[in-house]
């Protein structure tokens, strides 16, 4: 660059000559950068139309959301508390620990509305951080899949063997912590059925979990995290460890637990026996049981409905806004409005 | 000496217009007996002796203008070289003087590596990627792969380390040809010369060189071959000037045989000065007899590096400055690396994105902490995190090292998530943009030179932007505004004015059947020339050949005989110091008066064919106070005349009044005629001298010239009081031929708020007369002249300027407040010389000429020295934000070049120098606004929304928390080909508002409140993105991946979207990046949903097939989108710039919707 006045004249041969080709820029739309273009520009005329199209789409948008959300029929009820004895986060702890103790916890629900079926059964979990990056890394996908690869636990830490060196399958500490609390349902004396079966994601039961490969030294360990598995039933089929391990996005979250596949009516009470085992104590965790029904958009949640009715509402507004504007202060506009 | 005036609005075209026509310099060709000059040199020098004594006598300092400059002082002999010549042994004895060698590179093997390293940290960001590079190496922090994090970082560097390598490499090559050329180098035990390469030549050597040869280093003239002892050199690569210059050989060496020769030179230290040098030399001769008297030298004996010697077939002279210490070298500044203005803007958004990095960071790091601390019992346990180890029989730690540890690295940890709130990719985003700018700059058709074949170049690649905020634009005028090509084209001849040229001249010399023409040919006026061909005895007819016969002998100009492919035609190519004399010798050649030859006593002039011999009784030079030349001619039948030519004021006070009152009042009128159409005018008058005139004239005469003391002043008396009472000829109009488009270029970068200075190397009067005849100068406009010789005199102008200046300023402020707009001022011109620069330049009088010159509307620069030029600019650039561009040709604006944020240079001309220290290159001066007006304020507009958008991309990615993929590949695309494609307004609409350009001037589309609100967007669309699937989904089964799914392309679709609501222009390309971009984001989740090794195995079809999914998606895009839509419908509706009113009238213009003619211009806010 700075090949300074010093070297000039003769010296400059290596220089290479100045492009002089003859190829002068060839004209084409692009390279000129002429490009036929559409070029918008922000009427009031834009504007307003813009913002009343959202308004007209959001609104009704949001009432039909709150209508289905108001639909939805749900129970929940927290029993982690009453199903313990012990006042203390110690002595609950040593409850739940201990394996001499009675975990059977029977609690009644009563049906607030009629509930049509399917109803959903889910657990729901509070302040379990199933998304810890800690958790989320430590399982093996091919382990689950492959019978070949049952000796393949990288990544399981800090749960990948027995003490005695015996590689654990499904191993990780997801698998691990697999919840295992059991809910029977029954009204009056008649059992409610609970159907388990198709709980999971198709997917994950073809393709994620193998059908030839079966738990082993699960849950041998000093430290029990959760459920144990029936060794004799392939993971594929081992519906509660499949919905366990897709793990929850949230730190509350519910997890299908199954389906009662019939209707409840309003007012009928509903006992169920709960199996208290999970530990949720020692983190001061909350265990809900949910039953549910379900519409169009999914369970209740009345969000969706209020911030599309907000957002349709603010739209409209804004339409009305501007259009005061550009009649109190109109600007020379060069386009038509 | 200072001469300040500010002459009124009338006359001061007029009066400035007129150039002289003989460079003021010492020693400048005369034809007076050569023995005679070199008399008068040591003349000279007894001046100087005797004014050593006593203070500087009165009239060493009213010598002209070249003089000022070396002669202000004496050496002292601790400022003093001492050169023995031919004797390097004992000339480098006394101090280490540096040999011949030169070196241009920045590095060498062993410090490129570190050094370029070094150079490319300065970038903020780098040090960032290298720290964070640094963490990815942390084994505990778990990367994926520690290796990968360093490619991105070492491939940027290694690509930019590269390219200034092969740079580095290709300058050290060509230094390595220049210091071996050989030069023939007189050994001295030998006499006899041996060719030698130039990297060994030493001061005091004695050195030979061949005509067209280039000058090895700086040498004083021993001999020439010419046996009076003059030298020939072009000086194009010093001063860019591209005719011959004029150098002597000292008589008192000349005369003996330069082997023979041994002496002592006193010259001052190496400077910059390429103007002037101060020297005396003592010769022994070597018959033994005692040293004489000191000679002195001056600028007319020193030959530069650089240069190359003409028409001269050899030349012998003495090395006194060598390699580094040479003139020209001194006056190259290294090239500084160049970073553009909106990236070093960009550093400061840098460091503070790394501070909000870092406040993020420690959130995350005292959350962490503080929740460890609380859960510190239950660790081991604890389902999702459990520190126990169990799966070897001793119970161990998985991955934990104590609270504080782990505190540590969740710091680290979210470091490195968050890494891309400082994008890497923006960076290489940037490069390629560049690269695509340049694409497009290279092939726009109107950038390209027609009469020369050249293309548009790039040379740099990292400032395109910068073109969109130039304020300064200094410009050589030589090569780059003119042509450099003087032609003859109006002649007004006893107050008729001839102006036609329309035929081609047919007149060639013919003697011994060896036909000469003139090299350039000059279209003549056929009434003219029937005027010329009119009988014998006709006044009109005997004017009009006096007046041709004056333009052919008053002047200093050489003919010189160029050989053509036929052996019988011969060329007379015309060379001498003056351009203008040039073209009128040419013209009066094709008027039928050909100059043929000239020797010290007579001319030989071709009279229509017919070869008369004339005899030169005397010539008196021109003199900036005279501003005029005069030359006696003794014709062939005895009669002897005066011919004087010179500037229209000075001459009309010398022309005699009493007769010819018409004549005098149509030529006056022809004058003002010419001088608004921008030419050169001169007016030409004759005496006739009867005998007692000329007797008394020529004793006069003799005796001035043989006088010993103020032999110049004495001279100048004697022809101030002959040239009186003089017969008006007639006027000559020259034009300095413009460069085509130069003034509409002018204006157009005036009216974009543009100022321009002139920078030049020319005379005051020419500079003046350029400066009016491309527009720069009005008539309407004030001017300011500091023309002074000391730093007292430069400041008592300088405060008189600065003064006018507010005063004239201050007036009609006061009503413009009324009138609205600034155009009611008077505008005011700086015209300031090299001289005064001198004293200004490096002192604290700098700030001074900074506040009067930046009030000034238009500021002319002359006879400044190359290094010169770079101060001015530097004066500009150390006490404003504002960017400067300087544009020049020759090898003499390579430092002002360099030194400017932008350098630009004229190519297809002349040498190659300026092109290789320039950014960019092209083929003339009116592509500037098309550079600047379109592409400058299109790169501008585009690399600044760039980054801005980059960083809101990126911050939106960062509050959000995500994966790290997204950044790179989903949407860096669309950017880039926004950063390429998108143009706010068409060429022509910005062609046609000069002042859209001050988007870019005013800092418009990148500035710290743009950022802070891009910040604020960022952080409202990352909550919305974040917020309202969370609360969607609050308390449901949604899954990890699934929910990661909708949060990618929320993301992609709102960054897109804003993105898309950005564009300017959408055309395919446009259309296909942006929604290609997004339908790519959805095939690439899909793929990666579609392998089962990862968590999200099929999430993405199963979270597809939930209403709540799209209901999500939909809000997302709305919510996020509404402030930014309103705040942007707002402000163009509210406070619309410039640009948006543009855009507005193009589009009306386009669909001819409503009656756009009426508004545009008066909707444009006043700036």
């Amino acid at each position: 660059m700075n090949n300074s006045a010093a070297s000039t004249s003769s010296g400059s041969g290596d220089v290479p000559a100045p492009r002089r080709n003859s190829n002068r820029p060839k004209y084409s739309r692009f390279t000129q950068q002429e490009l036929p273009a559409c070029k918008p520009i922000l009427t009031p005329r834009w504007v307003i139309t813009v913002f009343t199209l959202i308004g007209v789409i959001f609104v009704p948008i949001g009432v039909a959301a709150l209508m289905a959300s108001n639909k939805v029929v749900e129970i929940v009820y927290r029993y982690d508390a009453v199903c313990i004895h012990g006042n203390t986060k110690d002595e609950k702890v040593a409850y739940i620990q201990n394996a001499n103790t009675s975990k059977t916890c029977i609690i009644t629900l009563t049906v607030p509305k009629d509930m049509d079926q399917p109803i959903y059964v889910y657990y729901q979990l509070d302040n379990f951080y199933q998304n810890h990056r800690r958790y989320v890394k430590s399982r093996n996908d091919a382990q689950l899949k492959d019978s070949d690869k049952a000796n393949d636990t990288s990544g399981c830490d800090p749960e990948k063997t027995t003490p005695d060196g015996s590689p654990i399958l499904p191993c990780g500490l997801i698998a691990w912590s697999l919840f295992n609390d059991t809910y029977s349902f029954s009204i009056g004396n008649q059992n409610l059925t609970v159907n388990k079966v198709g709980i999971s994601w198709k997917s994950d039961r073809d393709h994620k979990f193998g059908d030839n490969v079966f738990p082993r030294n699960f849950q041998n360990g000093t430290l029990k995290g959760g459920a144990s598995l029936n060794e004799s039933i392939p993971l594929s089929q081992q519906e509660d460890l499949i919905v366990w391990m897709r793990t929850a996005a949230l730190p509350t979250f519910r997890k299908p637990y199954g389906k009662i596949e019939q209707n409840l009516r309003v007012n009928e009470t509903i006992t169920v026996i709960i199996q208290n085992y999970y530990n949720t104590y020692s983190f001061s965790g909350k265990k809900k049981l949910v039953l549910s029904t379900s519409s169009w958009l999914g369970g209740k949640n009345d969000f969706t409905g209020i911030a599309y009715l907000t957002i349709g509402g603010l739209c409209f507004f804004l339409a009305t806004a501007f259009a005061v504007v550009y009649l109190v202060k109109p600007r020379y506009v060069l386009l038509q409005i | 000496m200072a001469s300040h005036s500010v002459n009124p609005p009338e006359d001061s075209a007029a009066a400035e217009a007129a150039p002289n026509t003989v460079p003021p310099r010492r020693g400048s060709l005369s034809f007076r007996s050569r023995a005679e000059r070199s008399s008068s040199e040591t003349l000279s020098v007894e001046i100087m002796e005797r004014s050593r004594s006593r203070p500087m006598a009165s009239y060493a300092s009213k010598r002209s203008d070249s003089d000022k400059l070396g002669s202000q002082r004496e050496i002292d002999d601790d400022e003093a070289r001492f050169v023995y010549i031919n004797d390097p042994e004992r000339s480098n004895l006394a101090a280490r003087l540096p040999n011949n060698a030169i070196k241009t590179t920045k590095y060498t093997i062993l410090t490129f590596l570190p050094r370029n390293l070094f150079e490319q940290f300065h970038r903020v960001a780098y040090i960032y990627f290298l720290i964070l590079a640094g963490l990815n190496q942390v084994p505990q922090l778990g990367v994926f792969s520690p290796a990968a994090s360093i490619l991105p970082l070492a491939f940027v560097l290694g690509v930019t380390a590269v390219k200034d390598g092969y740079e580095d490499w290709r300058r050290s090559r060509s230094d390595r040809n220049e210091n071996n050329r050989v030069a023939l180098v007189l050994v001295p035990g030998d006499r006899e010369f041996r060719p030698t390469p130039w990297k060994y030549v030493r001061v005091g050597e004695v050195i030979k060189v061949a005509a067209d040869e280039s000058i090895p280093c700086d040498m004083v003239l021993l001999a020439t071959s010419d046996p009076a002892g003059v030298a020939y050199v072009q000086t194009i690569n010093l001063d860019g000037e591209s005719n011959l210059k004029t150098r002597y050989a000292k008589q008192e060496m000349q005369s003996t045989a330069p082997e023979a020769l041994s002496g002592l030179i006193r010259c001052e230290k190496p400077n910059r000065n390429i103007y002037g040098f101060l020297a005396s030399v003592n010769v022994d001769f070597p018959t033994g007899t005692a040293a004489t008297k000191p000679v002195s030298l001056g600028q007319s004996n020193i030959i530069l590096r650089g240069c190359e010697l003409k028409n001269t077939s050899w030349v012998v002279g003495v090395a006194v400055y060598t390699g580094q210490d040479t003139k020209v070298m001194l006056n190259s500044s290294g090239a500084p690396s160049k970073r553009s203005r909106l990236e070093s803007q960009m550093n400061r958004e840098v460091i503070l994105l790394a501070a909000t990095l870092f406040a993020l960071c420690s959130i995350v790091a005292i959350l962490a902490g503080v929740w460890l601390v609380d859960h510190r019992h239950e660790l081991d346990t604890l389902p999702y995190y459990r520190k126990q180890d169990l799966s070897e029989p001793q119970v161990g730690k998985y991955n934990y090292y104590g609270i504080g540890a782990e505190t540590v690295f969740a710091f680290l940890m979210s470091v490195i998530l968050f890494q891309v709130m400082i994008p890497i990719a923006l960076y290489i985003s940037m490069e390629l943009v560049r690269l695509g700018q340049a694409f497009f700059m290279i092939q726009d058709k109107n950038m390209f030179d027609e009469a020369t074949k050249t293309r548009f170049q790039c040379r740099a690649l990292n400032i395109n932007e910068d073109l969109g905020q130039i304020k300064y634009v200094f410009s050589d005028k030589t090569g780059t505004l003119t042509e450099n090509k003087m032609e003859f084209r109006c002649a007004s001849v006893r107050g008729v004015d001839y102006s036609h040229g329309e035929e081609e001249s047919l007149f060639s010399s013919v003697s011994s059947g060896e036909t000469r023409k003139p090299k350039t040919s000059v279209k003549i006026d056929p009434e003219l020339m029937d005027a010329i061909k009119g009988g014998q005895g006709i006044e009109k007819a005997n004017l009009a050949r006096d007046f041709f016969l004056a333009l052919a002998t008053c002047n200093t100009v050489v003919p010189i005989l160029v050989e053509t492919p036929d052996p019988s035609v011969k060329l007379i190519d015309y060379q001498g110091e003056s351009p203008d004399e040039q073209a009128l010798v040419y013209a009066a050649a094709a008027y039928g008066f050909m100059l043929v030859e000239r020797t010290s006593g007579h001319i030989v002039v071709d009279v229509l064919g017919e070869r008369q011999r004339f005899n030169v009784l005397g010539l008196h030079e021109f003199d900036s106070d005279r501003k005029r030349m005069s030359v006696v001619i003794g014709f062939p039948d005895k009669t002897i005349k005066l011919f004087v030519k010179g500037a229209d004021n000075s001459m009309f006070g010398v022309i005699r009044k009493n007769i010819d009152l018409d004549i005098i009042r149509e030529t006056e009128t022809n004058l003002h005629a010419y001088s608004s159409m921008g030419l050169r005018t001169l007016v030409i008058g004759m005496r006739e001298f009867s005998i007692d005139v000329f007797e008394e004239w020529h004793s006069a005469y003799e005796k001035a010239s043989q006088s010993l003391i103020g032999r110049a002043k004495l001279l100048r008396a004697v022809a101030a009081n002959v040239e009186r009472d003089l017969n008006i000829l007639g006027a000559s109009g020259i034009e300095d031929k413009l460069q085509q488009g130069v003034p509409e270029a002018i204006e157009s970068l005036r009216q974009a708020g543009i100022k321009v200075w002139v920078l030049t190397g020319d005379k005051q009067e020419t500079a003046i007369s350029i400066g009016f005849s491309c527009k720069l100068l009005t008539r309407e406009m004030t001017q300011i002249v500091i023309n002074s010789n000391s730093k007292e005199a430069c400041r008592k102008s300088l405060q008189d300027a600065a003064s006018t200046a507010r005063r004239l300023k201050a007036a009609p402020d006061s009503e413009s407040t009324f009138s609205g707009t600034g155009s009611m001022q008077t505008p005011l011109a700086l015209i300031i010389d090299g001289t005064s620069l001198v004293h200004i330049l490096d002192t604290e009088l700098e700030d001074e000429l900074f506040e009067v010159a930046t009030v000034c509307d238009v500021v002319l620069c002359c006879r400044v020295a190359p290094m010169q030029k770079a101060g001015i600019v530097t004066l500009i650039k150390n006490r404003t934000d504002d960017m400067t561009l300087a544009i020049g040709d020759g090898a003499n604006d390579v430092s002002m070049i360099q030194m400017a944020d932008v350098g630009i240079g004229i190519s297809g001309q002349e040498g190659r120098q300026a092109v290789m220290a320039s950014d960019f290159a092209m083929g003339q001066f009116r592509f500037l606004v098309p550079l600047l007006l379109v592409h400058g304020h299109w790169n501008y507009q585009r690399m600044a929304y760039m980054i801005m958008y980059n960083f809101y991309r990126n911050s939106v990615f960062v509050f959000l928390l995500f994966c790290v993929l997204y950044s790179v590949i989903y949407t860096a695309l669309p950017t880039i080909i926004v950063g390429v494609l998108d143009k706010d307004v068409s060429r022509k609409t910005l062609l046609k508002y000069p002042k859209l350009y001050r988007a870019g001037q005013n800092n418009e589309r990148y500035n710290l409140k743009l950022f802070v609100l891009t910040m604020m967007d960022s952080l409202w669309q990352s909550l919305t993105v974040f917020y309202i699937p969370y609360l969607a989904y609050r308390r449901s089964t949604i899954d990890g991946p699934s929910l990661g799914d909708l949060l990618i392309l929320a993301v992609v679709l709102v960054v897109n979207i804003h993105l898309a609501m950005d564009v300017f222009q959408w055309n395919w390309i446009t259309h296909a990046s942006l929604w290609g971009c997004i339908v790519a984001t959805i095939i690439c989740v899909i793929i990666i949903d579609c392998i089962w090794m990862f968590p999200g195995y099929w999430a993405i079809f199963h979270i597809m097939g939930t209403r709540l999914f799209w209901a999500c998606l939909f809000g997302i895009l709305v919510a996020s989108m509404v402030p930014r839509f309103t705040t942007k419908a707002l402000t163009e509706y509210l406070m619309p710039s410039d640009v948006q009113l543009a855009r507005e009238l193009e589009k009306s213009e386009e669909t001819n919707l409503s009656n756009s003619s009426e508004i545009p211009l008066s909707t444009f806010s006043q700036l």
